[in-house]
């Protein structure tokens, strides 16, 4: 894992030392589908006409300069836009396993148990290591101690915390660094079990080794997990994902494999935005 | 060459003065509050004290903290002027026949103590904020958590405004007519308390929602994307982080419920009760029973009996125990604020 990134600054193409190496093309599974989302902040359309779909234990990235939809695409996965006054899906469906989550029949608990999320500021609670671990399994009624603590160990040896953490779990999540308060809500987040995995930017504050943790984590996790993650970092898209969507203005302009959109990309928008040349 | 005059030497001119006027100004307006303050204060302390302690062992006056009020008696007995409570007085005159039409000077409420209107006024606050802690908090939890913003809250959210702003004297009208009329309670704990509370649920409502947003919303975010409902997310991971600073609000509701008198004049307060709250036949009795309270205690003392050196002793006695008895109270849910945010800090 590279730790130090080589500036991007105009050459054509970041370097793909760090890309995984391309997946079989067999068997391309999809999770989740989204299909001509039209989505809207009150009267301000946020997301045009945006189809996809997301493949199962892939990385996907979404990257595209600020206000581009990717976020918001993102949240629509697992409905925390539901949140947002005046936020609505004014069209399309997004269907995870053909079910439209967006449904009047669908709970949005469910959903969000089958949808994990890591924010882009990490949120440990105001308890213990063990608590964050354990809370959302509490919330779904889990109360066997034994299983608890075998999750939480399972939970932070996921998110590669467990040996820094072992001999404190009964601390305040807060006590631990950036890095490790993003991994402790990744492991939140898998102790759950989720199918799907949302990232929103879980690097941005934190420095390059706590990053480069980050990073490798997220390829670990890939085996067990279908991952989105946006990000603004694009050289951080090359080297984690297997798939890349670039969105620009709500839209969607480009969704390809990685090393197709950084080395060969279909679009001059996309070629301009990778090169480094506006965004 | 001659060297040029520092240019920092200060030279007096109008915006100096001015300067300097200004902060002295400031200064006296702080020093004023700080004086009016200290004198009050004192005067309470040194005049209660004299009621309050003695200067025998066990130097507290503890029958002014335990028993009822009583009407005191002074007279003269073989050349002596003797001063005695009722009760005293009553046994006085058992054991001595002769004294059975002895002339006494009596004076209303100057003797024994004040313990029916401590307890009077410890229920009040215990359930008067019990009742406004219960509303006012799901109130705000309401206002800030569940309810989208439109014409209907912001209509409730000035009402609420205009509710803290209406005197205490209206409140106490409301309860009359309310809970003593039309509801039929009588003058009773449970008017009082109702009473009381609406008078103080604008407080608790206000603070309490500054206290809920001051949660940070990644609590609420990633708790709901771990699947929490809506309520789960709120009990388990809001309103523990609120407590502290609802409490502090409940300070301020506390001393307010403590000290008002207007309120309970019509609905909760009794002039003088012999029996203890907790003297009552059934269990039911007891929501409908008056009490003593400290605050009308007081302005009954000061104002409704005719006024003399006898009287003066309960007056301060009793603004001082009270004055304690709100400091304490207040000092319990700053200690317990503390310990809350000590075990809750992010």
């Amino acid at each position: 894992m590279v730790i130090a990134d080589p500036p991007l600054m105009d050459s054509s193409a970041p370097e793909l030392a760090g890309t995984p190496p391309p997946p079989a093309p067999a068997e391309r599974s999809v999770v989740a589908q989204i299909e001509h989302l039209d989505f809207f902040y009150g009267t301000t359309q946020a997301l045009k006409d945006v189809t996809l779909d997301l493949e199962s234990r892939k990385v996907t990235a979404f990257i595209g300069p600020s206000g581009c939809g990717k976020s918001t695409l993102l949240r629509c996965l697992n409905r925390m836009n539901d949140l947002i006054e005046g936020a609505r899906v004014a069209g399309g469906t997004v269907r995870i396993h053909g079910t439209n989550i967006y449904d009047r029949t669908v709970d949005v608990i469910e959903v969000r148990k089958r949808v994990g999320m890591v924010f882009q500021k990490s949120n440990p609670f105001p308890k213990s290591i063990y608590e964050n671990i354990t809370y959302g399994l509490r919330l779904h009624g889990r109360r066997d101690k034994s299983r608890l603590d075998a999750i939480v160990e399972q939970a932070l040896r996921g998110a590669a915390l467990w040996d820094e953490v072992k001999d404190r779990l009964h601390q305040s999540g807060l006590g631990l660094s950036g890095g490790q308060q993003q991994r402790l809500c990744i492991a939140r987040a898998i102790a759950v079990e989720p199918e799907i995995i949302l990232m929103d930017e879980p690097c941005s504050a934190l420095d390059p080794v706590a990053t480069a943790k980050i990073e490798e984590l997220i390829q670990e996790l890939r085996a067990r997990f279908t991952i989105v993650i946006v990000t603004h970092n694009m050289q951080q898209a090359a080297r984690v994902s297997d798939r890349t969507a670039f969105f620009y203005l709500g839209s969607l302009v480009e969704y390809a494999d990685t090393r197709d959109i950084f080395t060969n990309p279909a679009k001059p928008q996309t070629e301009a935005y990778v090169s480094g040349r506006f965004g | 060459m001659k060297p040029e005059p520092s240019t920092f030497h200060s030279r007096p001119d109008g915006r100096r003065r001015i300067e300097r006027a200004t902060t002295w100004i400031f200064r006296a307006a702080t020093y004023l509050v700080l004086l009016a303050g200290g004198a009050v204060l004192l005067t309470i302390a040194v005049k209660g004290s004299r009621t309050l302690f003695q200067s025998e062992a066990p130097f507290i006056n503890w029958s002014f903290l335990t028993e009822a009020p009583e009407s005191l008696y002074i007279f003269e007995w073989e050349g002596r002027t003797l001063e005695m409570g009722d009760r005293e007085f009553r046994a006085f005159k058992e054991r001595n026949p002769a004294a059975a039409n002895v002339e006494a000077e009596s004076y209303v409420y100057s003797a024994g103590g004040i313990f029916p209107a401590i307890a009077g006024t410890l229920l009040l606050v215990l359930g008067s904020m019990t009742i406004a802690l219960a509303v006012g908090v799901s109130a705000a939890v309401y206002l800030n958590e569940y309810a989208r913003d439109g014409r209907g809250i912001r209509f409730i959210r000035l009402a609420i405004l205009n509710l803290a702003g209406v005197p205490s004297i209206v409140f106490g009208l409301f309860g009359f007519g309310l809970f003593v009329i039309f509801l039929g309670w009588n003058v009773s704990l449970l008017a009082g308390w109702f009473t009381l509370a609406f008078m103080v649920l604008p407080v608790v409502i206000t603070a309490s929602e500054e206290a809920l947003k001051a949660v940070p919303l990644g609590f609420r975010e990633g708790s709901l994307a771990l699947g929490a409902t809506k309520w789960q997310t709120i009990r388990r991971n809001v309103l523990p982080y609120a407590l502290p600073g609802i409490l502090t609000s409940s300070v301020l509701g506390i001393a307010r419920v403590a000290g008002e008198t207007a309120p309970i004049m019509f609905t909760a307060a009794y002039v003088v009760r012999d029996q203890l709250p907790w003297q009552v036949e059934r269990l039911g009795d007891f929501f409908f029973q008056g009490v003593m309270a400290l605050p009308y205690h007081i302005y009954v003392v000061s104002s409704k009996i005719p006024q003399n050196a006898h009287t003066e002793r309960v007056q301060y006695g009793t603004a001082l125990v009270f004055l304690l008895l709100v400091a304490t109270i207040a000092g319990t849910s700053i200690l317990l604020r503390q310990h809350l945010r000590k075990r809750h800090s992010w």
